[in-house]
């Protein structure tokens, strides 16, 4: 018999992107006692994110109305204003929408507080550019290809997805909830995410259910390839296992956001290492119907504003009684606010900055930033000036949140952004941890010196397959390409100049026909 | 039995002529089902046909195609025998293995190309069909002067005569090395041949196969004589090694006896063998099941057997085994067309990929060389062999499972291998595109939709890129979170149109081009990972 060479098929059970509906591949886990004891301290230390996309641009001057200039508001937007008397006060000149009652009170409560005029400069009043720059973190000119939580956790776990999961790592770094896919996960080799679909691909998944296909044949066959496709999620295993830990959880309404907060708090619950959620709450964009005609504080920005804050209260509840409130940040985004003057189809255009909220008790509550001002006669070309830039909210939840140094932020940020004072002191992940993590999964390549200078070196394992190494800039262009082609197996190494980068923030790309993998670096003068 | 008739109600199995709609449901089906993936421009030529003119242009024959060339030299593996693009399919058979084993490579990546650049005709997918039924394997085979003509002889008779081929293949070389033809002799019969003939080619194992252990044995007899010389390289026939006493038959065979004869003589006896399986209805009956498992759904009931495999077989009996009226009755009847065979099939590896390909229309990267193709088509052979098919080498000598193997059939493509392996290569397809080698082909997501109507219209766009990608309607759901993909959430339509128009006005602004790109990468995504884009 001839020898025959099929050096060909997938070497690694390893994944490029975790897919949409999950990340799938197989995966077991080993677990030595060692691991998992530093994984269960681990878990009671971390921190979470939990992101609330209100979808749409919200009108935060009908959100969080300034008293002081109500008389301007109510002229400049007769055809949205809140009745004064309906509005529901925090201060002396400042009130929520009537239908924000549970918020107020977590606003009393002390686990809420409120960052003003939150925008960026030059404002791009289209939804799809400003969703893209509130997710890549990127200048209003300026296109970045990856998100400001991708690149966040690309440095936490810089191996990422090969080997991918394993005993340090066995879940999902970030969790989407919802089909409205943004770019905030993407990092510079993969998608550092998983995305949900939506609750119920969650319930189906720990009822072990599939999703109904008609009684046909075709139907037959669907059925068979969601069952096979269920039992390749990557992460099935460990998120059945976290939602089937928590017993019981507190009552929460029956609206989309809810559902969705539930889920998160019940995989917080069960102890998923996750750090990053996202979910959305869809239909901000208000051009008209934001009110009904005879009362302005009903309509579709009031049902709204009511999911959002039953929501919002149920999960803060639910975190306390869970006894994980106490690691949980939760805080809200929207691509931009909305117009000043109001529109005749009771509604209001694209505008610019609005306030950004922020639920928990680690928060320091109370409201940053002064109340805006409007213009006298304000037309249609004005919108509210922007107080602080939304980057320096990543900042500040990257900071004294996730405890990142100054110089880990600036890999993920081009620029330096003030931080603000809405967190509050709490301990961080040990240094210890965070090296742990560094080591999960395999490393393909490592560049050393880091930072460099005149030049650098990067070695690499082949494993006989061809191999791209590439260098980028920090919105992702490439630069140079450092090594291509097939390799023998083994290491390799290839040093590289440099002299000539301006200094900053560049990282290397491993990339074969099966993965991919990403390191930052840094150059120095 | 009765399990699969209850689960088959609604179908009318009847081989009388299609009179439904002709649109472009209909259309897709019979374009996913003969040619791979499915393609705008496929069925915008096919539009404007009715349906039998439809099918009478995809029975039609293609092109003969170039041969395969010295592709593979490298700087540590030069082929004495062959320049550098010239055929090597005339040339000795080299010893070094690293030599036969990158012929056999590029031989594999040869036939990818010409499955790619399929016009409008079954041609090639029916060379993969009779690939699978008379299946040799060609890393057993290891000899790649005799493997391309073994698929030459595929695709001369693809729309013939299958007796003509049996005969034929029965005598191949590359058959005769693989089921161990060339060493059954007089003194020590090798039944291997002789019991896939009967077994997997012509005969098979339903009900009705009665062919006995003795039956096995005399076709082994009348073939003895048939070899191989290894000097020339070629078919010979040995007098000596014939067996010239009568062979004796079963009652299966209406207790025919083949006379046993000698020299030459001895080789009309192979024609007599054939007369002799092909007056047996178990021929044709196997052979249509077959070709319906191929071309139409995985199970065969009661209903189908007796309405469309018995009248299909009958019509291939009646014209004396030539294989185009059968495919013609096949593609034109109310059966093919029945909605629930829309759709009920799950793509092999080669539909899975070289469909994606096609319907893509993925070219090679500019400036890619002879060499860069080859390897471009290669990965695309090991990538298909990850997923469970590698072309020219099936499993064994029964072919893929997916054709064959009750009650699994087409499922046995679906693993918890092949699902993350198939979600991977596309969603490299739309992230980064093909690697291989030292290139990445680029898959221009952007061409896949410009050829469509109105790609600045959601709703419009939204359905023709499932049209030419999922066999049946989507789930408003689905419909629904592709929307919510392209629209970021926002139920305003114009967004995208606007999106859309700015792209196409100034489609050299990066960040014009980026805000298109960004909604169409996870739409694309979200598509190939839906289940209904397995089916075809």
């Amino acid at each position: 018999m001839p020898v025959m060479k099929r050096r060909d098929f997938l070497k690694y059970n390893s994944l490029t992107i975790p897919s949409i509906a999950s990340g799938i591949g197989v995966h077991t886990l080993s677990k030595s006692p060692f691991l998992q004891a530093l994984y269960n301290e681990y878990v009671d230390t971390d921190k979470i994110l939990v992101i609330i996309n209100l979808s749409g641009g919200n009108d935060g001057l009908g959100t969080v109305i300034p008293l002081d200039i109500y008389g301007k508001l109510a002229d400049a937007r007769p055809e949205v204003i809140i009745d004064k008397n309906k509005l529901l006060k925090l201060e002396d000149d400042i009130a929520f929408h009537p239908s924000m009652t549970e918020l107020r009170n977590l606003y009393t409560e002390g686990k809420m507080s409120i960052v003003q005029g939150v925008g960026y400069p030059n404002q791009d009043y289209s939804h799809f550019r400003s969703t893209d720059i509130w997710m890549t973190g990127s200048d209003a000119d300026e296109i970045i290809y990856t998100g400001w939580l991708g690149r966040y956790l690309n440095l936490e776990y810089p191996n990422f997805p090969v080997d991918y999961p394993n005993d340090l790592m066995p879940d999902p770094l970030g969790i989407q909830v919802g089909y409205n896919l943004s770019v905030a996960f993407q990092g510079p080799a993969s998608s550092m995410g998983m995305v949900v679909a939506d609750p119920t691909w969650f319930y189906d998944l720990i009822n072990d259910e599939i999703q109904p296909a008609p009684n046909t044949q075709a139907g037959k066959k669907l059925e068979y390839i969601r069952l096979i496709t269920k039992q390749s999620q990557v992460y099935g295993e460990v998120i059945t296992k976290a939602a089937a830990k928590v017993a019981s959880q507190n009552s929460y309404p029956d609206t989309n956001l809810a559902n969705q907060l539930k889920i998160v708090s019940r995989l917080i619950a069960g102890g998923l290492k996750t750090r990053l959620y996202m979910v959305s709450l869809d239909g901000f964009d208000t051009h008209d119907n934001q009110v009904i005609t005879t009362d302005h504080s009903q309509g579709e920005h009031a049902n709204l504003l009511t999911e959002l804050s039953g929501a919002v209260a149920a999960f803060l509840k639910d975190l306390d009684s869970q006894g994980t409130a106490d690691r949980v940040l939760t805080m809200t985004m929207s691509e931009f606010g909305r117009r000043i003057i109001s529109n005749a189809s009771n509604g209001t255009d694209h505008g610019a900055s609005a306030p950004m909220m922020f639920f928990g008790n680690n928060i320091e509550p109370g409201i940053f930033g002064s109340n805006p001002n409007i213009p006298d006669n304000p037309t249609w070309e004005d919108n509210l000036p922007m107080q602080f830039d939304f980057r320096s909210i990543y900042h500040t939840v990257l900071q004294d949140w996730f405890c990142l140094s100054q110089t880990n932020l600036g890999a993920i940020f081009t620029q330096n952004f003030q931080t603000l004072p809405i967190v509050k002191n709490s301990p961080c992940i040990s240094t210890a941890t965070k090296e742990v993590n560094r080591k999960a999964g395999r490393s393909l390549i490592e560049v050393s010196p880091n930072p460099f200078t005149t030049y650098s070196k990067a070695e690499f394992v082949s494993d006989g397959e061809a191999i791209i190494v590439q260098l980028f800039n920090s919105s992702g262009q490439m630069i140079q390409t450092i090594a291509q082609g097939k390799f023998p197996e083994g290491k390799h190494s290839v040093t590289f100049e440099t002299e000539l980068l301006p200094a900053g923030n560049y990282f290397i790309r491993y990339q074969t026909q099966y993965f991919q993998q990403g390191k930052w670096l840094v150059k120095v003068r | 039995m009765n399990q699969t008739i209850l689960s088959r109600p609604l179908i009318r199995p009847s081989l009388d002529p299609y009179q439904g709609p002709w649109s472009d449901l209909q259309i897709r089906h019979l374009l996913s089902r003969t040619l791979f993936g499915v393609r705008k421009a496929d069925l915008v030529a096919l539009r404007n046909l009715s349906m039998e003119e439809a099918v009478d242009i995809l029975l039609t024959p293609a092109p003969t195609p170039p041969l395969p060339v010295n592709d593979y030299n490298r700087d540590d593996l030069v082929d004495p025998f062959v320049k550098w693009g010239e055929t090597w399919i005339n040339e000795p058979q080299p010893e070094d293995g690293e030599l036969i084993s990158a012929r056999i490579v590029s031989l594999k990546a040869w036939w990818i190309e010409q499955i790619i650049n399929q016009g409008l005709s079954i041609h090639e997918k029916l060379i993969l069909f009779w690939h699978n039924h008379l299946t040799t394997l060609s890393w057993e085979v290891y000899y790649p002067k005799l493997s391309f003509p073994h698929f030459q002889l595929l695709r001369e008779h693809a729309f013939g005569n299958f007796k003509t081929m049996m005969r034929a293949v029965t005598i191949d070389p590359q058959m005769l090395l693989f089921l161990n033809g060339a060493f059954n002799n007089k003194e020590a019969p090798d039944e291997n041949f002789a019991r896939e003939l009967q077994e997997l080619f012509c005969i098979g194992k339903g009900p009705n196969a009665g062919y006995t252990e003795d039956d096995v044995k005399a076709v082994a007899r009348v073939l003895t004589g048939w070899s191989f010389d290894w000097e020339q390289g070629e078919r010979t026939w040995f007098d000596w090694a014939h067996d010239e006493e009568d062979k004796v038959f079963s009652s299966f065979y209406g207790n025919r006896v083949i006379k046993g004869k000698s020299g030459e003589a001895g080789q009309q006896e192979l024609d007599e063998l054939m007369d002799m399986i092909f007056e047996n209805n178990e021929t044709a009956n196997f052979l249509c099941r077959k070709i319906y498992r191929f071309f139409v759904y995985s199970e065969i009931d009661a209903d189908t057997e007796l309405n469309v495999i018995q009248p299909l077989a009958e019509i291939f009996r009646n014209h004396n085994y030539e294989i185009k009226p059968v495919l013609k009755a096949l593609f034109s009847s109310e059966h093919f067309y029945d909605d629930s065979n829309i759709g009920a099939l799950i793509k092999s590896p080669v539909d899975f990929l070289i469909g994606y390909w096609r319907s893509n229309n993925v070219q090679f990267p500019a400036g890619a060389t002879v060499s860069n193709r080859r390897e471009i088509r290669t990965s695309m052979l090991w990538n298909m062999s990850g997923q469970g098919q590698q072309l020219m080498d099936p499993p064994n000598v029964a072919g893929w499972p997916a054709y064959h193997q009750t009650p699994i059939y087409d499922k046995s493509w679906i693993s918890t291998d092949s699902v993350p392996n198939r979600a991977i290569t596309t969603d490299s397809f739309v992230y980064w595109g093909f690697w291989s080698q030292n290139l990445l082909t680029n898959v221009d997501l952007f061409a896949f939709i410009r050829v469509l109507d109105d790609p600045s219209d959601l709703n419009n766009m939204i359905d023709e890129v499932l049209l030419l990608t999922i066999p049946m309607k989507t789930s408003d759901v689905d419909k629904q979170r592709l929307k919510n993909i392209l629209l970021t959430g926002q139920s305003n339509e114009n967004y995208w149109k606007d999106a859309w128009l700015e792209f196409e006005a100034d489609p050299e602004n990066q960040m014009k081009r980026n805000v298109v790109e960004s909604r169409i990468k996870p739409f694309f995504q979200y598509i190939f990972q839906l289940s209904e884009y397995h089916l075809h």
